[in-house]
């Protein structure tokens, strides 16, 4: 039995009608994302800027409302799960922008240690503050940073403070939405070593967001990539890395900078043509058609659907045969 | 277990200090304020404790002394009224009703306020749509009109004065801390809460009013002096504090009628009125300066 399985979520905001009097308007942003995930095990979500990603990561855990499909936490519909607050303790998350991650009016402690009054009302203030401080430990503070305030941390101290709430509960499960994106390049590696670690001698499954391909790379066990809220491609993390197959894929791999100059010079350039079509009125065939080199007739007028082309390899694209 | 890449920082050396105490810290800086806190304190403690050291109470009428003068060496330093009552005692029993008016009314309005809105401002949606709705209907209510039906209800003096006073003055604040809760429910660390298994009225609590602080502490503070002004207002007119009560409000109407012919029965209360409303602005704007967030 997979630690969480989502079958055909679908996930949408609800925005205000246009006009004065208009009706209130369903936006959606996540379509029909079916995905299992293995203890201990990461899942790296990759794609741009606004495709779903971060929604996909908050409705996995039921924070927002999902619009369609179910999300089951070890075979569990989470819809269905009596009293689900105090059961997450076992599904944590941890955020993009560390500083924001954290109450500003708050102790450091105080902040690690304020899951633990839900997830276990039994502990004393004195324990409670024990595990907060073993937590921090774990995560490479010291002790003394109980008593500090956000405003007194660099952003990878803060996002480590993220990463001790986030265990302190014992999770099974922990949700990294973009988890370094707004840290510098060197502190970048630290948190992910710190979250391998973590993952190995806590047994933690990650859903690792990310818009960085050379960082998922470095984690993930499995990859799925998102266009404009719908999986394109998902694969286990070698063979994605070493031939995507979806034409976005390609175009993601070719836009990852080449860290020798000389050859970043002579590359060819990689920006994609065409637009990014409006969530407001998706396209009605292939989600990526606009800017797709290969695209055609077909791919404008219907949806390729996810399929299996090799084992364990799935891509939506009507282009791409069995490998 | 730290691992070899991720040594153990060490934390600053400074003291810790929340972003609260370093407001405070800034705002005692600021010398206008810190008099303006010292002389009001001064003025609170005299109107409390003042008339303990007198033999007779602001209601005792005096009647070999009826409208004495002013005489600083005398049993009544401030002399006393038509019907022979000390003024400074009844000034300073006056003050008590008004201060306690003010602060507590301040207090109880701001409390009702912060916690509407900022339960609006969390929960969002038709319910906020509906309560924010509520407020402006509130708002469009005649203030005078309001009082005085709420005086028929019941039965006038204090009571009334005070819900009068309530009901009308929370509704600023909670539109404040409502815009507020807004842009804090959208924050991460909400998320965060919400992640950790808070139910919602927690995370209003815990973590929304907290963070609305700063705001509160500086509109409070201009809602005490509003909520004097406004007390003084209504008794002058009648329909507040109601004699032989004493408030700044019906001392100053009884020394405005009396002003052709003894200004001190009007300048005695109108004065440390004054001073106590300079008092309060001047915190007020101590307290916005030190909590401005956009000057730092």
């Amino acid at each position: 039995m997979s630690l969480l399985e989502a079958r055909n979520l679908g996930v949408g905001y609800t925005i205000p009608g246009a006009g004065l009097f208009g009706a209130p308007r369903h936006l959606p942003i996540v379509h029909e994302v079916s995905l299992s995930l293995q203890p201990g095990r990461t899942l790296g979500v990759v794609g741009e800027s606004g495709c779903g990603k971060s929604t996909l990561g908050r409705a996995l855990l039921q924070l927002i409302p999902s619009s369609a499909g179910q999300v089951f936490w070890q075979g569990q519909d989470m819809a269905k799960i009596p009293n689900l607050r105090r059961r997450r303790s076992e599904m944590q998350i941890i955020f993009q922008d560390p500083i924001a991650a954290l109450d500003p009016r708050m102790t450091l402690g105080k902040i690690v240690s304020r899951p633990l009054a839900t997830f276990e009302p039994e502990l004393s203030k004195a324990a409670a503050r024990a595990r907060a401080v073993e937590a921090l430990q774990q995560v490479g503070l010291s002790a003394d940073f109980a008593d500090r305030y956000p405003h007194e941390l660099s952003g990878g101290q803060a996002q480590r403070v993220g990463i001790a709430r986030a265990i302190v509960g014992r999770p099974k499960m922990i949700i990294c939405d973009e988890p370094v994106s707004a840290l510098d390049v060197s502190i970048q590696a630290q948190v992910i070593n710190l979250l391998m670690d973590l993952q190995e001698s806590m047994g933690l499954a990650l859903v690792f967001i990310s818009h960085n391909l050379a960082v998922v790379r470095h984690i993930s066990h499995e990859v799925m990539v998102m266009c404009l809220g719908r999986v394109v491609e998902k694969a286990p993390r070698s063979e994605f890395y070493a031939r995507p197959l979806h034409p976005y894929s390609k175009a993601l791999m070719d836009a990852v900078p080449e860290p020798d100059p000389r050859r970043e010079k002579g590359r060819v350039g990689t920006a994609l043509p065409g637009e990014l079509p409006s969530v407001l009125n998706p396209p009605k065939g292939c989600v990526f058609a606009t800017r797709c080199p290969l695209a055609a007739e077909m791919c404008h007028n219907s949806r390729p659907l996810l399929r299996e082309v090799a084992p364990e390899r799935h891509v939506a694209c009507h282009f791409v045969e069995g490998a | 277990m730290p691992s070899d890449i991720s040594p153990p920082f060490a934390a600053p050396t400074a003291e810790p200090a929340s972003t609260l105490r370093l407001q405070f810290r800034r705002f005692r800086k600021n010398r206008l304020a810190m008099a303006s806190v010292y002389l009001l304190t001064l003025i609170v403690l005299m109107c409390f404790f003042g008339p303990m050291f007198f033999p007779f109470t602001g209601e005792d009428a005096d009647f070999d002394n009826i409208g004495a003068p002013v005489n600083l060496f005398s049993i009544h330093p401030f002399g006393t009224d038509d019907y022979g009552r000390d003024l400074f005692i009844r000034v300073l029993e006056g003050g008590q009703v008004s201060l306690t008016i003010g602060f507590l009314g301040a207090l109880v309005a701001g409390g009702i306020g912060v916690l509407y809105g900022a339960a609006a401002g969390y929960v969002g949606g038709r319910l906020d749509g509906f309560m924010m709705r509520l407020v402006e209907v509130l708002y469009g209510f005649p203030y005078v009109i309001l009082v005085i039906l709420l005086s028929l209800l019941f039965g006038g003096g204090t009571v009334s004065l005070f819900a009068a006073i309530v009901f009308t003055l929370w509704l600023t604040p909670a539109v404040i801390v409502r815009a507020q809760a807004q842009s804090l429910a959208q924050r991460e660390f909400i998320q965060a809460a919400r992640a950790g298994g808070m139910t919602g009225g927690r995370i209003v609590l815990q973590h929304i009013v907290p963070n609305c602080v700063s705001v509160v502490i500086v509109y409070g503070s201009l809602l005490v002096p509003e909520v004097i002004l406004s007390e003084s207002f209504l008794s002058f007119l009648g329909i507040g504090v109601k004699e032989p009560q004493a408030s700044w409000g019906n001392l100053i109407q009884v020394g405005t009628s009396a002003m052709s012919t003894d200004l001190r029965l009007l300048l005695l209360p109108g004065g440390l009125l004054a001073t106590v409303l300079f008092c309060l602005n001047f915190i007020a704007d101590g307290l916005r300066d030190a909590f401005d967030p956009n000057d730092r």
